[in-house]
């Protein structure tokens, strides 16, 4: 089972936390096409390598925060901008 | 101990120096329905050898009596039925007094087996055999299936069999040491006095590996290892236990087995280091009549004689390529077997086949000479199982020199250390020495693994380790330096000058991968998958470098270009018991539960919440609450406690309608969507204080919520001031309904005005109730009538609940369950979000048009809202009435126009208080106009018309009853 280093517990089972999603940055609701506003909601990348993810530590600290993965080796490595 | 019948222990030796076996504790059992006798510490098949028994089992395809092979928890051909427990591996469970043991896959008898004929059919049984002949006519299949399926080895298990207790449990070593042998016993003890507590498992029933079977030298370094081992405070020590797998991040399954009053238990280990220390096991020679009870591996002869003080037979033969069959030559000498002839394959030896019907009689050797025996003992290579390994990314390397394969560390992640003898050969002091740096090494890497762990949450750089007082030097700064450990020379032998069997688990022959290979599965995976080589239950442990060495004999290829299967978890068998571990099923009761099975509640699954769903007549319950008064519990409603300057903001940025003009006192309907405008929840909320909130929110959805808003509070406004605290369970919420309800609450509150013009419909206020202060009493109504929702202190509820009852005896107060709540609110027509809606009901689909204010600032769900509205053409939420008010549509039928399915009824009932059916139901836009004739298909298929109605409400549509 993968370790997922929380900023605020440390490292901790992945079973403790909720992914959340790859971090897409979330368009002005007022200013963007339909198009647009779907690939916000429904497209990720979902690439090979290192992703910057969005997880919830559900049985901790009831914390989100944001964490850098490797897809392919599920190795993490904690962010300065975690918090 | 008398057991009377049994057999005398004709083959057990006197004493020997490393015997495990108790013999001042006698045992009896029984062995295919007679009495047996045995030791403790005595394995099923070691007592049963003792007492001269050779045969324990029939093969699985062609039923053929085997013996012996291995002696450990791996002989396939050991395997029984021990009471109702199928497939015991009877070469390793320990005699229980009064154990009931017996064959299985054999029927008549174990002496007599019907389907014994099968190896007659040999020929007519080649690999491919059942693919190839039940493949057509396809239709049969079931048919052969059901044939087929008693032909299935196995044991039996009995659909009466006492529940049995499992057992789980977390343990985080610094190191995890799997197989206790030297290697593994050396590396514990120098990880442990480096600093690191250690998990040293082992499969065995005591710590030792090949030490307990090695001679005097071996027995006295096995007692000053254990020795050290046990006085370790920092080891623990797991004997009967073997590591199932490793994954993601040292995460270790290790299934312990043989504790009192616990089938199994699975050990959950995150651990610093692995380091894995397995010992080799001994491989099979391939020859015609390898199978024979009587032919056996060198380790299985010198296991029996050493551990359980059993002669393997009377005259014997030996095959050896190595010292553990030169020794075990020795041991037969000592042990009182006659050895007939020692065979030196180094030299040359080797034999072409064994001979007998049911048992070994002679063997026929390479110069031609022929030897009566009843033993043949077979020493020609070890097997590495790298499974631990390969499971961490290693690709295991063959080397022609030693003829096994060996670790690539390359491929191994930092984390993972092999030790012992999957990592090379030299003699013990070697070994140990080798051990011992890695299991150094190991604390090191673990320790530095957890501080660089530390440094990243808190910044501080203390180990707790190295802070441990009694501990010696703490562990090393610096990488420990590993030596080399060289792969010694073993001739590579794996398949004689005849056939025989490879996989003696699965019963199939070098003659099975031959055909394999000539019908095109020539790739190891291809030829594995198709002739079942190392899929029994050995799993490749002793066929798999035979399998690959024949493949590339056949094919013309090397071993090394040949490769390995791939060893995937489990290592060993473990029940589905242990993987589920114990049950646990939460379940959340209200503090009214008490009173609710005293008074005859149907229980309703909810979620994790049991809820009363009737009493006994949901229609005369939902007519009470319209006629008098009646009270539910809906303790499980979610609610938050939101306190804050900025909760307007969060509300408002998480409801659909607005948010900022709530007075203090006043409660207000909202709706949340998510961000694609689907409708997520629905409740309601009141403003306490100036800035204190209670928000409550469907049942199922209290969590969901909580994380949502949390969701947007934590990552879009870490600037806003709202402090959220789910507070669900800290009320118990109960809800009195009916035009009476005012009445019956004036009796218990007190401190509160409760009249129309005091305490108005969608107010909220705080209060004493039956003596309990602060309560909170808002008005509000879900069934449609006058009501008041009412949300105690917990530890209150039940006090209340009563008091409520008592003070209203009078005015005919009674209870009603969630069944007459959803009739009483589809009457009024309030949707239920789940019920009525779907994850593909946007906002305006859900009757909520007077909710959404598209002209507010930005909230959730408002773009897909609007781009919703403008698109005109969406199904509606409608209530219809079926023409026959006798016919309550089921929930989920269609509503069809031709063949073209225009909508769905989410909710029907049969209405007490209009004496007919109702329903909600989505619709097509086109026909969700009121008066519309629409058609309903039944699940049967009949179809019956019903009418589109006016407003979602069948009673009260003007809310006359709820404001009064």
């Amino acid at each position: 089972m993968m370790l997922l280093p929380c900023p605020w517990c440390g490292p901790r089972n992945v079973s403790e936390f909720r992914y959340v999603s790859e971090l897409v940055p979330r368009p002005d609701p007022a200013a963007a096409s339909p198009g647009e506003w779907r690939d916000y909601l429904y497209l990720r990348g979902n690439q090979r390598g290192w992703v910057t993810e969005r997880w919830y530590h559900r049985a901790g600290c009831g914390q989100y925060f944001l964490v850098d993965r490797e897809t392919a080796t599920d190795q993490t490595r904690p962010r300065q901008d975690a918090r | 101990m008398t057991a009377p019948g049994a057999p005398p222990a004709r083959m057990r030796l006197g004493p020997q120096p490393g015997e495990v076996i108790d013999r001042s504790a006698p045992l009896s059992f029984r062995w295919n329905a007679r009495p047996y006798l045995a030791f403790g510490g005595d394995t099923i098949i070691s007592a049963l050898a003792a007492a001269g028994e050779r045969v324990f089992s029939r093969s699985f395809k062609y039923h053929r009596p085997r013996g012996i092979l291995t002696a450990s928890y791996l002989d396939p051909g050991c395997t029984v039925q021990a009471g109702d427990e199928p497939n015991v591996r009877g070469a390793h469970r320990l005699v229980e007094d009064g154990m009931d043991v017996r064959p299985q896959n054999s029927w008549p008898s174990l002496r007599f087996d019907v389907k014994a004929a099968n190896q007659l059919a040999a020929a007519f049984l080649p690999a491919g055999f059942y693919y190839k002949t039940f493949i057509r006519p396809q239709r049969l299949w079931p048919a052969y299936e059901h044939v087929l399926r008693r032909f299935s080895a196995g044991g039996t298990t009995s659909a009466h069999a006492a529940a049995e207790y499992y057992d789980k449990r977390y343990a985080h070593p610094d190191v995890l040491v799997a197989g206790g042998g030297p290697a593994g016993m050396a590396a514990a003890l120098a990880a442990a006095r480096a600093g690191a507590s250690v998990l040293l498992v082992d499969e065995e029933h005591q710590l030792g590996g090949h030490l307990r079977w090695s001679g005097q030298a071996g027995l006295a370094a096995l007692r000053e290892l254990t020795d050290q081992v046990a006085a370790e405070d920092a080891i623990e020590v797991m004997t009967n236990s073997v590591v199932l797998g490793r994954y993601d991040g040292n995460w270790l399954a290790v299934v312990q087995r043989g504790l009192p009053g616990v089938t199994e238990r699975l050990i959950k280990a995150r651990a610093g280091v692995l380091v894995a220390a397995p010992g080799l096991i001994e491989r099979p020679y391939v020859f015609a009549g390898n199978d024979l009870p009587g032919v056996m591996l060198s380790t299985a002869a010198r296991r029996l004689i050493a551990l359980h003080a059993v002669r393997p037979g009377d005259r014997a033969v030996v095959l050896t390529a190595n010292a553990s069959g030169d020794a075990a030559a020795a041991d037969l000498t000592r042990a009182g077997v006659e050895v007939a002839h020692v065979a030196d394959a180094r030299r040359g030896g080797d034999v072409v086949r064994a001979h007998g019907r049911g048992a070994l009689r002679a063997v026929e050797l390479a110069d031609g000479s022929r030897h009566d025996c009843d033993l043949l003992v077979t020493a020609t290579g070890w097997t590495a199982p790298m499974s631990l390994l390969t499971m961490a990314g290693d690709r295991p390397v063959y080397s022609q020199r030693a003829a096994r394969f060996f670790p690539d560390p390359q491929r191994l992640p930092g984390d993972v250390l092999p030790a012992g003898g999957i990592a090379g050969d030299g003699s013990l002091d070697e070994l140990v020495a080798h051990a011992t740096a890695v299991g150094a090494e190991a604390a090191r890497r673990a320790s530095a693994a957890s501080q660089a762990a530390a440094g990243h949450s808190a910044g501080a750089g203390h180990s707790a380790g190295a802070a441990a007082p009694g501990i010696s030097s703490g562990p090393a700064r610096e990488p420990v330096a590993i030596p080399e450990l060289p792969a010694g020379e073993h001739p590579e032998l794996f398949r004689g000058r005849t056939h025989g069997f490879v996989d003696l688990g699965e019963d199939v022959s070098s003659k099975d991968l031959q055909t394999a290979v000539q019908e095109g599965y020539d790739s190891a995976e291809l030829a594995k998958r198709y002739t079942t080589a190392t899929m029994g239950p050995t799993q490749g442990k002793l066929e798999v470098v035979n399998v690959v060495a024949i493949l590339a004999g056949l094919t013309g290829r090397t071993i090394a270009q040949t490769g390995t299967t791939t060893w995937r978890p489990p290592y060993a068998p473990v029940t589905l018991g242990a993987l589920a571990g114990r049950i646990f099923e939460p379940v959340r009761y209200s503090p009214m539960q008490p009173w609710h099975e005293q008074h005859g509640a149907t229980p309703l699954v909810a979620g994790a919440w049991i809820r009363p769903d009737h009493y006994g007549d949901p229609a005369a319950e939902a007519r009470r609450v319209r006629e008098s008064v009646a009270i539910i519990d809906v303790t499980p409603i979610g609610k938050l406690d939101l306190r804050g300057p900025d909760v307007p903001k969060l509300l408002n940025l998480l409801y659909v309608n607005k948010w900022s003009k709530l007075g203090v006192g006043r409660v207000r309907y909202g709706a949340m969507c998510a961000e694609d405008g689907v409708v997520l929840d629905d409740g309601v909320t009141g403003r306490l204080g100036e800035e204190h909130y209670l928000m409550s929110t469907t049942s199922s959805g209290a969590e969901t919520v909580a994380e949502w808003a949390e969701n947007w509070l934590q990552t879009a406004h870490p600037d806003w001031q709202v402090h959220l605290t789910p507070v669900t369970t800290a009320f118990a919420s109960m809800n009195i309904a009916g035009p009476r309800s005012r009445e019956l609450l004036s009796r218990v509150a007190s401190g509160v005005g409760l009249s129309p013009e005091a305490f108005g419909y969608m107010q909220v206020r705080t209060g004493e109730v039956a003596g309990v202060a602060d309560c909170v009493m808002w008005r509000i109504g879900f069934t449609g009538e006058l009501s008041y929702e009412l949300h105690v202190p917990a530890s209150y509820g039940l006090h209340v609940w009563e008091a409520l009852l008592a003070a209203g005896e009078d005015l005919g107060v009674g209870v009603f369950g969630v069944e007459a709540q959803r009739i009483l609110r589809l009457e009024k027509g309030h949707l239920i979000v789940g019920q009525d809606t779907d994850g593909l009901t946007q906002g305006f689909s859900a009757g909520l048009d007077w909710a959404i204010k598209l002209d507010k600032d930005d909230f959730i769900g408002q773009s897909e809202l609007a781009w919703q509205a403008a698109s005109q053409d969406y199904p509606q939420l409608v209530a219809l009435q079926p023409a026959d008010g006798s016919v309550v549509p089921p929930e989920g039928s269609q509503i069809v126009q031709g063949t073209a399915i225009e909508g769905r009824i989410t909710s029907s009932r049969m209405s007490p208080a209009l004496g007919r059916s109702i329903c909600l139901a989505q619709l097509s836009a086109g026909l969700a106009v009121p008066g519309t004739q629409v058609t309903v298909l039944l699940p049967g298929g009949q179809r019956v018309p019903a009418r589109v109605m006016e407003h979602l409400a069948h009673v009260d549509p003007e809310g006359e009853r709820i404001r009064g």
